[in-house]
């Protein structure tokens, strides 16, 4: 007796009942920021300088803030080591442009190096606490920005260098304004970067078992995915994007090269990452640009915003977020399990 | 250990630290000094996160709250150093408080991110108002004896240990273990997770407050620098190291986050100064990877070792 | 001749709970085996102590090796296929993208594994973009057997895939199972509460009770047999 093929109805599942109304007002926001920023640019030269430059902050924040992201999704770390480990690699960088090497071989050996360094300190550091409480994962990852912190000022010294700049310095014309040709190249190594390991993770199959290993790590191995191996290679990715950040920022005039060079721009990647929703790329992209723009147009026109401020604030916006909607602008609410 | 024998160390450490002054040159005592500072500071950040489960990396910020407080009223005011203390505690409590009610709806790694950034931030804001802070340039403070101060840190220590100790064994310490232990069953069992969590931040940054305005009695001298990020994180790294929830633990870790740069520094190993992060911070990840339990747990290692021994040496089996 | 997959005295625990003592089962390469038993009997142990999920004692032989201790990637990689209970399907990701993962290990391109799949699963096709989660039980349970399909893996291990479907779509899936035993001569070993459904489709059986076998046999004579009957069959 053969069954007749029974017809399947697609039932929407719950993952798709997201609060509709949220997106909508988060979409109306940020498009409502961007008009405002385009009016602003068209009506003032400084709006619009100002507005790159933000920008270009923006993504130095972004590319760190991705990093953080990647962690979080493989391996529910906080890494507040993500910026040593940034500050290190661009040492390296600088290190290696001493002994003659040009820019752009030095920042691609040192994006391989940083690879490397990313994937051991996971398999050193992380993987012996993978199954520990949150409490000793948060005080390895404290002692690992320690270490390696102090490792630069231990190999280096805390005396102030000077790294170069990828760009001339040299104005770049559009519609009539002039921008720094670093703000404008800042964004674009930052957008490029960011769009190269989007690619990556779509098309590839390591980037596809990375995906899977992130969310379903049991169903992974089932499928002979090594699962913990393509954590090592998230820590991996991770230290490639925040040695981009760091060289971005080294190169930028208001950073300068010292050991503790990315301790504020971890802040602020923070921000971005929680603000994006600490397990979205996209919106710790987006929450980066924003923050940046923001924090730079405030310091310009709003008076009592000193550049000692900015930090705080970008603090008091963390603490808005993680109060009124802690999974963020794109995340999803995690549920609590009992 | 048995209660007898754990008032019989007890006393024995007290009549040690009363005792070591006496045989010290002056600048050591200070150092003594710092050891209280470190103490009564992990102590705080033990009761937050050992006993209440709650991560803080921002005792720092606390402490800043408390030092200038202190140097406040001192200098602008024309207070008594040493009466300016209580009042630091309070409004160390008062802010601890305000902070700890984000961690209301916040846990774990979110929670720890959030005392980071005020870490961060707290300084900044010392700096930019350098009206009243006296910004990079700092404020000095009535200079003391090292005697003074190692008397007043280390009686300021025994008091908060009393007071943390009564507080520990009682109705509210057992409110903390269980919203450590289990947030639900606790909130299931009647506990106020929000009464406790806050308490639990405002005790800490009470004890931190105390802990800056002693820092800054010591060093005859403040400024935002002092109360940076390395602080809140050497205040970790003790309360770590020491063991995390044992009163215990808390004597070790200062002695250790106090001790270890300037020991080093004197045998002239590593390049000294800048070697001391990369030592503490290797050390950390170290500890955490094979004694979760800090030097505690080493020593419950020890004790129970040496009992087996002692119990087969004493009763041979038959 | 070695049958393909040989338990010898098999037991499993979860800290001071014993969840199998002293398993004995064989499946010959062709075979449907259907390990019966109710919930808790350790069904469901017993697929994860063969495919290296959780820790066991005794010996396992698989295509005559001794599988020593494996992790259970490594085991994926020998060649066998455990659906796991509650499907496993990436629900995050996309259909195509789950059936990608599961040719995973494989070298070479995917588009004979993925015509033969779409041979058995027809709707697939269309599917391919869907998001998984957003799949209802039934086609989530037929998108993790695919994905077992394109591990052309020598042995399938299914875990209860009867579990909260309507029984029409029970009989679609041990249909298909029939179907890849007669194509491909697929050796299957499935765990299910659903007796009827498993039997009908198995040659052999065994039941569990407790962590231990209590009976085995053809699953014609086990079908017959009084007390399976009574407590599986329902009559």
């Amino acid at each position: 007796m053969t069954v007749a093929k029974p017809t399947l109805e697609i039932p929407r599942s719950p993952l798709h009942r997201l609060p509709g109304g949220s997106q909508v007002i988060v979409a109306a926001f940020l498009l409502a920021g961007c008009v405002f920023l385009a009016i602003g640019s068209a009506r003032s030269a400084l709006f619009a300088q100002e507005t790159v430059s933000g920008l270009a902050s923006g993504g130095i924040y972004a590319s760190l803030a991705v990093a953080l992201v990647l962690i979080y999704r493989a391996t529910e770390v906080v890494n507040f080591s993500q910026g040593a480990i940034a500050t290190f690699t661009t040492y390296v960088a600088w290190q290696l442009m001493q002994w003659g090497i040009s820019y752009w071989p030095a920042f691609v050996l040192t994006l391989a190096l940083a690879f490397v360094g990313g994937i051991a300190l996971e398999r050193v550091a992380i993987r012996p606490v993978e199954r520990a409480s949150q409490l000793t994962v948060v005080i390895v990852s404290i002692g690992l920005l320690i270490a390696i912190e102090g490792a630069v000022g231990w190999i280096w010294s805390s005396q102030i260098r000077f790294m170069p700049s990828a760009f001339p310095i040299h104005p770049i014309h559009l519609g009539g304004v002039s921008f720094s040709l670093e703000d404008v190249g800042t964004i674009g190594v930052t957008i490029g970067a960011v769009v190269l390991l989007w690619a990556f993770f779509r098309f590839t199959k390591i980037g596809l078992a990375m995906r899977a290993s992130a969310t379903h790590p049991d169903a992974a191995r089932l499928v002979g995915v090594r699962v913990s191996w393509m954590l090592a290679l998230g820590w991996g990715f991770a230290a490639v994007l925040g040695a981009v950040s760091g060289m971005l920022a080294a190169a930028s005039p208001s950073v300068l090269l010292q050991p503790s060079m990315m301790d504020g721009v971890l802040i602020y990647a923070f921000a971005a990452a929680v603000l994006g929703g600490l397990e979205s790329p996209a919106g710790a992209v987006v929450g980066g640009l924003a923050i940046g723009v923001t924090l730079n147009l405030l310091a310009s026109y709003v008076g009592f915003v000193t550049p000692q401020l900015l930090l705080p604030a970008a603090f008091v916006l963390m603490l808005g977020i993680l109060l009124i909607k802690p999974s963020g602008l794109f995340g999803r609410p995690k549920v609590r399990k009992v | 250990m048995r209660a007898a024998s754990r008032l019989l160390v007890i006393a024995a450490t007290a009549a040690v630290i009363a005792w070591l002054p006496l045989q010290l040159s002056d600048y050591n005592r200070m150092q003594g000094a710092s050891v209280a500072v470190y103490f009564i500071a992990i102590l705080g950040l033990d009761i937050l996160t050992g006993y209440a489960g709650q991560i803080s990396i921002g005792n720092g910020a606390f402490m800043a709250i408390g030092g200038y407080t202190t140097a406040i009223l001192t200098v602008h005011h024309g207070w008594t150093d040493v009466t300016t203390i209580p009042l630091a505690a309070l409004a160390g409590f008062a802010c601890g408080v305000v902070v700890g009610l984000p961690a209301l709806r916040l846990s774990g790694a979110y929670l720890a991110l959030l005392t980071f950034a005020v870490a961060l931030a707290v300084p900044q804001i010392a700096l930019n108002y350098s009206g009243f802070t006296g910004g990079n340039q700092g404020l000095p403070l009535p200079a003391h004896s090292g005697l003074w101060l190692y008397a007043v840190s280390w009686a300021a220590s025994a008091i908060l240990l009393v007071l943390a100790w009564l507080v520990l064994r009682g109705r509210t310490g057992r409110a903390f273990r269980a919203v450590r232990d289990s947030e639900i069953a606790a909130a299931a069992s009647g506990v106020s997770l929000s009464i406790h969590k806050a308490l639990a931040f405002g005790i800490s940054a009470a004890y931190a407050a105390v802990a800056g305005s002693l820092l800054v009695l010591v060093n005859s001298f403040i400024n935002p620098q002092m109360f940076g990020l390395t602080l809140s994180l050497y205040i970790l790294i003790g309360a770590a190291v020491g063991g995390l929830g044992s009163l215990w633990g808390v004597l070790v870790g200062a002695i250790f986050v106090q001790l270890l740069p300037s020991g080093l520094q004197s045998t002239q190993v590593f390049h000294a100064a800048e070697s001391v992060p990369v030592i503490f911070g290797v050390f950390l990840v170290v500890v955490m990877l094979v004694f979760p339990g800090g030097a505690t747990q080493v020593l419950r290692i020890a004790g129970g070792v040496t009992r087996r021994v002692t119990r087969r040496r004493a009763a041979p089996e038959v | 001749m070695n049958a393909l997959l040989e338990l010898e005295g098999v037991g499993a625990r979860y800290g001071p709970v014993t969840a199998l003592r002293g398993v004995d089962l064989t499946v010959e390469e062709g075979e449907v085996v259907a390990v019966l038993g109710a919930n808790g009997a350790g069904k469901t142990t017993l697929l994860r102590a063969i495919s290296s999920s959780v820790r066991r004692s005794g010996g396992i032989r698989f295509a005559g090796r001794e599988l020593g201790r494996r992790s259970p990637e490594g085991t994926a990689r020998l060649g066998i296929a455990h659906v796991p209970e509650g499907r496993g399907t990436f629900v995050d990701l996309t259909v195509a993208e789950n059936l990608r993962l599961g040719a995973y290990t494989r070298r070479g391109s995917m588009r004979d594994d993925l015509a033969r799949v779409h041979s058995y699963f027809p709707w697939l096709r269309d599917r391919a973009r869907q998001q998984a989660g957003t799949l209802s039980g039934g086609e989530q349970q037929m998108l993790a057997l695919a994905r077992a399909l394109m591990q052309r893996p020598r042995l399938y291990l299914l875990d209860e895939p009867s579990l909260g479907l309507a029984p029409l779509l029970v009989a679609e899936i041990f249909r298909i199972v029939e179907e890849l035993n007669r194509r491909e001569g697929a050796t299957v070993l499935v765990a299910e509460q659903n007796a009827n459904a498993a039997l009908r489709a198995a040659d052999r059986a065994y039941v569990l009770e407790v962590g231990h076998v209590v009976l085995s046999g053809t699953s014609d004579d086990l079908a017959r047999d009084e007390a399976v009957r009574r407590s599986y069959l329902g009559y």
